[in-house]
């Protein structure tokens, strides 16, 4: 079965639905409608891009040109993980500790399931690579930001709580460990509940997008749980590792709480 | 016997200073934001902090901050509870303090949301003290109490020093109190701490 390609002519018939909402946003005065428009202009032109970098890194596939776009890719979702929490680290902290901890778990993760599950040869073929890791990081920067911004949120509002236990001689780690527990389940619930809605009340993107372009279905659902369970183990460990480290940051070599190495983002 | 010393001791705005208190109550006056509660907060190594303490021979700095904290007890002015009853913030659920403390022993079974400020200032104290720290640090320590409580609070303190061989710096206002606890009286006066003559 062959895809049906869409015409130029078929992207502006959709399009005229999302200026039709645009439209009665202003009649309904929501105030969204200049948003509804830039968010879809940028959804246009940043999918040509990178369907045109695709393109042309499929043609080459070069191990140097897939790395440089998985370290951007990275570098963009450590800044997103960054920009959506309440309260961060001063400095390079804010945007360092998200950006590890994505890296160590996504990249080991994506290298594994390339080399070790799917067994792609050579092991970067970038059409395995790059939609791999894309799902890893989307996923996984919800589930790091989700985290972190409980945690240095539970810090700042529970300090004399933290204060109060270190007071009577607990260490570092017991006295933050409520509040640390709840920032990594915080950060697992949506990929939790994700597979438990898998097929019934949500068809993954992912397997819909293989279906619509002809593969077997079951095929296509192989390759949607293998996609499940990584970014599921994905999350989990950044989350993990992102907790930790950050609630480590939080005291120093003298396990006093440092709340001052929080900025409070107010934008 | 126990030695609690400061050396070159500084905080905040305070000039540094020296002390050495040995099994005994050393009474802490001063303004309000004089610095007391700070300087209660360094002691127990909660904030930064210059020059050293020392608990006998043991030099803040060099022992890790668990030991050092459970060893220098600090009882804040407002206790933190994180637990929902009052059983669970103690080991195995008692304490032999709660008599001596007016309250009854069935307390550690109450909710901590139902406790009175004054309750849970005597609870704080009691779970402090099951560390069995060698020193005290007491922030306002009976403000919220009643004068048979305070009375509780106060004998307590002191019998506490005698069986232990603890040392204590006791930050109070009231100067009838301090008249009855104290052996020396330090105060904050501007940005030095200085000892009183009695």
């Amino acid at each position: 079965m062959n895809v049906i390609a869409l015409s130029t002519l078929d992207l502006s018939m959709a399009a005229v639905l999302v200026i039709i909402l645009a439209l009665l946003s202003i009649v309904l005065r929501l105030k969204l409608a200049s948003r509804i428009i830039i968010a879809a202009i940028r959804t246009v032109v940043q999918l040509m891009l990178i369907g045109l970098v695709l393109k042309a890194l499929f043609a080459t596939e070069s191990l140097l040109w897939v790395s440089l776009l998985a370290v951007i890719m990275l570098l963009v979702a450590g800044r997103e993980v960054m920009a959506r929490q309440q309260r961060r680290f001063g400095g390079l902290w804010g945007y360092g500790l998200g950006t590890l901890s994505m890296f160590i778990s996504s990249f080991t993760l994506t290298i594994y399931a390339l080399i070790v599950v799917v067994g792609t040869d050579p092991w970067y073929t970038p059409q395995y690579a790059i939609p791999l890791l894309g799902m890893m990081l989307g996923n996984t920067m919800n589930g790091v930001a989700l985290a972190l911004d409980r945690l240095s949120n539970g810090a700042w509002q529970q300090r004399t709580i933290i204060e109060g236990r270190l007071m009577l001689g607990q260490d570092w780690h017991t006295a933050i460990s409520d509040i640390t527990r709840d920032s990594v389940r915080t950060g697992l619930i949506p990929i939790i509940n994700a597979m438990a809605a898998a097929g019934i009340v949500s068809l993954p993107g992912m397997m819909t997008g293989q279906i619509l372009s002809g593969t077997e279905p079951v095929e296509a659902v192989k390759y949607q749980i293998l996609i499940m369970f990584l970014i599921t183990a994905g999350t989990g460990f950044a989350a993990m590792l992102a907790t930790w480290i950050g609630a480590r940051h939080l005291f120093d070599e003298r396990q006093r709480l440092r709340l001052e190495r929080l900025t409070s983002n107010t934008a | 016997m126990t030695i609690l010393r400061l050396e070159h001791f500084r905080v905040a705005q305070l000039e540094a200073f020296d002390l050495c208190t040995e099994n005994e109550i050393v009474c802490l006056s001063g303004p309000s934001g004089s610095g007391k509660t700070l300087l209660l907060r360094a002691i127990a190594d909660l904030i930064e902090h210059g020059g050293e303490a020392w608990l006998d021979d043991m030099a803040c700095s060099r022992i890790s901050p668990v030991k050092w904290r459970s060893l220098v007890g600090y009882l804040p002015a407002e206790s933190a509870w994180w637990y929902d009853s009052v059983g669970e913030h103690f080991i195995n659920r008692q304490s032999p303090y709660l008599e001596a403390l007016n309250m009854p022993a069935d307390s550690l079974n109450w909710q901590v949301s139902r406790c009175s400020s004054g309750e849970r200032q005597r609870l704080a104290l009691a779970r402090l003290l099951q560390n069995q720290p060698r020193a005290l640090l007491l922030d306002e320590a009976t403000a919220s109490l009643d004068p048979v409580s305070v009375q509780a609070v106060e004998t307590l303190i002191k019998e506490y020093v005698q069986q232990n061989q603890a040392t204590v710096i006791w930050v109070s206002h009231d100067a009838a109190q301090a008249k009855r606890v104290r052996q020396r009286q330090l105060e904050i006066q501007g940005n030095r701490v200085i000892e009183v003559a009695l």
